[in-house]
Order: structure tokens, then sequence, then C-alpha cells
């Protein structure tokens, strides 16, 4: 199955039009926030960069500083569960339309994020040197203090995925098919 | 001769192969995996893991990048005389290897969350220490991300549990961790001891090749059914479906109190991340992990 070619920003319709199973690559502007970032940004609401239909990146990447500027080295996506608390509050705060991560999130933010028009995108965790080559550029760090890994990085980047939708804005949830085993 | 420098070179391009190559045995279980089951989105994630090991080899780059923690474990033959300080050795290969591989900086304050440098502070790298018999050396090392790390559990079982009861806890655990510690795993099982010897056995027996059956027939036989029941989970590579959620269960005993039955329960990610030396005709040498 060839991925559909996402291009930030993302449009209602667009993303609900997504199913789970669907194949996806971006090519644009994604950000990337964590823990850290997704505490500061409820808290203090003034985003040093736009989100609104914006795609953000679960992922500290590992980055090195060259003469010509930052260079992203490897940057997989990290545990989306972990910022679970304040994952919906983020998203209705930003108005974020896709998160890309992995291992999902819990069964009510699934919901949430649903209910807010944001599907989740599923990249393997562990596979860091491959995404960072589909960064074409850094378009810019904010919140640097935040450390490394927690930063916002501003990413453009080319044919990223192929991203699985993992849950879709009808509530679907591939993540937990498992279920049925227990 | 065991030197300081000649450890410190040693343990360096330890990290550096850890970070950027998987074992071979690791390799071969995902490769294994990819004609298990019928579900595309399963052998995808497979794929992309497969290709990624690729590109970071070819690229010089760590496989993820959540470098992680080290937990270096060390044999020392009580024959052998070390005239230097073993943890200022290791702490200097992991400052040297964050600069140079490059490594993320993951280290901080548990309390403040401020970074550490280097990946280095108080505990960090963990080092474990056991004296044996002669003049042997080795030492061994785990690359611990924090996405496995995390899901680990100890379990206070009653002690009547028995082998049935460390199955349960096992399955009870990977039910829980779903996609998050980034499978197909390989589970460290510590059973017995305290708790401190069954969490440490956990993690130790994430070292064993998956080539290499315990040598204990009846634990053999245990790894071998927790395996088949974990892969009937359907959790699959990234806790997207599958039929391949574990790429081996490794245990390791300790006896216990009359009234006790701990296990503990470590996960490695599928970028199972490691590397060991030895001393080879009296110099360190890389070996086969």
């Amino acid at each position: 199955m060839k991925p559909t070619r996402l291009t930030p920003p993302l449009s209602e319709p667009d993303i609900r039009k997504l199913r789970t199973g669907d194949l996806v690559s971006i090519t644009g502007k994604i950000v990337t926030a964590r823990d850290k970032a997704y505490t500061r940004a409820i808290s203090d609401a003034k985003l040093p960069v736009k989100l609104q239909g914006g795609i953000v990146y679960h992922c500290g990447p590992l980055a090195k500083r060259t003469p010509s500027g930052w260079k992203v080295v490897s940057a997989g996506p990290t545990t989306s569960a972990r910022m679970d608390q304040i994952q919906a509050k983020f998203v209705k705060l930003t108005g974020v339309r896709a998160l890309i991560g992995k291992g999902g999130v819990g069964e009510k933010v699934a919901g949430q994020l649903a209910r807010l028009g944001c599907v989740y995108l599923a990249f393997p965790g562990g596979t860091g040197a491959l995404a960072a080559k589909s960064v074409a550029k850094i378009e810019g760090v904010f919140w640097r203090d935040l450390g490394i890994p927690e930063a916002l990085w501003v990413l453009r980047v080319r044919d990223f995925g192929p991203l699985v939708v993992a849950i879709d804005t009808r509530g679907d949830n591939i993540y937990l098919d498992q279920k049925r085993w227990n | 001769m065991l030197t300081e420098d000649g450890l410190y070179r040693v343990v360096l391009e330890m990290l550096h192969r850890a970070e950027i190559t998987l074992p071979g045995d690791v390799t071969r279980a995902l490769k294994r995996a990819l004609n298990r089951g019928r579900n595309p989105i399963a052998k995808l994630q497979l794929e992309l893991m497969l290709k990624n090991l690729k590109v970071a080899k070819k690229m010089d780059v760590p496989i993820c990048q959540d470098t992680g923690t080290f937990t270096f474990f060390v044999q020392i033959g009580r024959k052998l005389q070390l005239n230097f300080d073993l943890r200022d050795v290791l702490t200097r290969a992991v400052t040297e290897a964050t600069l140079k591989v490059p490594l993320r900086t993951n280290v901080v304050d548990p309390i403040t969350r401020k970074p550490m440098k280097s990946n280095t502070g108080e505990g960090q790298p963990n080092i474990h220490i056991e004296l044996v018999e002669g003049n042997e050396f080795q030492i061994d090392l785990l690359v611990r991300g924090s996405g496995a790390e995390n899901c680990g559990r100890l379990f206070m079982l009653g002690p009547t549990a028995g082998s049935d009861g460390v199955k349960q806890a096992v399955l009870t655990t990977l039910r829980e961790a779903g996609g998050k510690p980034c499978p197909p795993t390989i589970v460290g099982v510590g059973i017995g001891g305290t708790m401190e010897t069954a969490c440490v056995g956990a993690k130790r027996a994430l070292l064993r090749s998956l080539k290499k059956p315990n040598s204990d027939p009846a634990l053999a036989k245990l790894e071998r059914k927790i395996e088949l029941a974990a892969n009937r989970l359907d959790i699959g590579p990234m806790g997207l479906g599958g039929r391949t959620t574990v790429l081996g269960v490794r245990i390791e005993k300790a006896t216990s109190h009359t009234a006790s039955l701990p296990v503990a329960v470590a996960f490695q990610c599928w970028a199972a991340r490691r590397a060991s030396a030895k001393l080879v005709n009296g110099e360190p040498r890389l070996v086969e992990p």
C-alpha cells in the first residue's frame, strides 16, 4: 500500500478521512514536544511556534552542534502515553491535528483525541537513524533551557514514513485490539 | 596485562559498537519474525526496524535516539590486582562516548530534573561487580532506554505461587506494557533471592544470547512456555498487533526465604543493545556479546 502524503497545515476534513491501518507520510513542518514542553505549553500559553493544524512529534532528538548549526543525528519517537494526563489539554490548546509517537495513548485519551479531530500516527520506536534521514532541515529550536531532548525542535521533513494511522477520529484504536486476549 | 588505558579504550569501543549495531542473535531473531503471521502492519514495523539497522551502521549513528543509560556487569578474578579505579575508567569512557559517538544527554537529577553533564552522576554508570576465580576478567554492558526500563516490575509473590505464578506475573507485565517497551522485547526474569537480587538477576539475564538456552533444563522449559504464551497475546511489534511480542525470555534464579517468592521482570527493547569484552591472552578484547 502506498502511503498518502500529508502536508501540514492540515484541515479537520483531511484528518477525519483517515482510518486506522491507513499508511501516511509527511512532507513539511513538524514540531517535537514531550514531557517538559507539554507542561510548559499548558501552563504558559505563549507558544514560540504556531501549531494550529500542525503536527506534533513525540520525540527527544539526539542532535549535535556543527559549525553550520544543529544537526539531527537520531530522532525516533518516544512513548506517547507519558503525556496522557495533559494530552487532550495540549491538543485543544494548540489546535494540533496529528500526533506522531510510539506505543499509543490510553483509552480515555484516544476518545478525547477523536472528539478534538486529532489522529495518532505510529512510527516504530528505536528507528532513530531512519527517522533522522527524513529530516531535511532544522528550522528552529525553542525552549532550549529544558534540555536538548525536551526542547521544541521545528523540523522540516521529507517523506517521513510510512506512518500507521493507529487511532482515528472515529475513535478506532489499533492498540486496543489486543484486549480480546485479556 | 589489564592496564587503565587498555580498559578505557575497550570500554569506549564497547559503548560505540553497542549504540550503532545490534548483536547477531538479535538481528537474526528480528528477521525470523518477519515470516511469522500475516499481519501487514506487524511486518512493516519489523521491516522498518531492520532498515533502520542498516542506516545506523552505514551512517555510523546510534540506532535509537534514546541512547539510554549504562549498566555494566564486571567479573573480576580474585588473583587479579587492579592498580586503577575501575569506576573512574568506566565513568570517563561514558563521558568521552557521550561527546564522540555522540550520545544524547539523558541523565538528570531525579528530583530537580536538572541535566547532568555527559550522562554521569551518582549511580551512573550503574556498575555491578562480581568476584570470580583465577585471573578472569569480563565486562558486559547493557544499554537501557527508558521505554523498556519504565515498564519493569517487581512482584513479591506468595511462596507457593510456583512456576505458574511466575508465568502469570510476566504475562501481566507484558499486558500492562503493551507497545510501550518497544516490542518485540527480550524479557529478563529474576526469580527468587530478595527484592534486589531478583531485580539484578532480571537485568543480568538479558545478557544471555538468544542462541543460548538456559543451562537449567527446568528453567529452559519455563522460558519456552512463557515465550509461547507471550506471543499469543497479539501485542505484536510496537503494540500494533501480531505474533511476535517477545524475541525471547531469559530467566535467572536464586534461592529465597521460605516465606518469599520475589519475581522481577525487566524488558529490553527490540534494539537490544549490548557489548562484552574480556581478557584474551592477557589483553582486554571485544568479544561476541
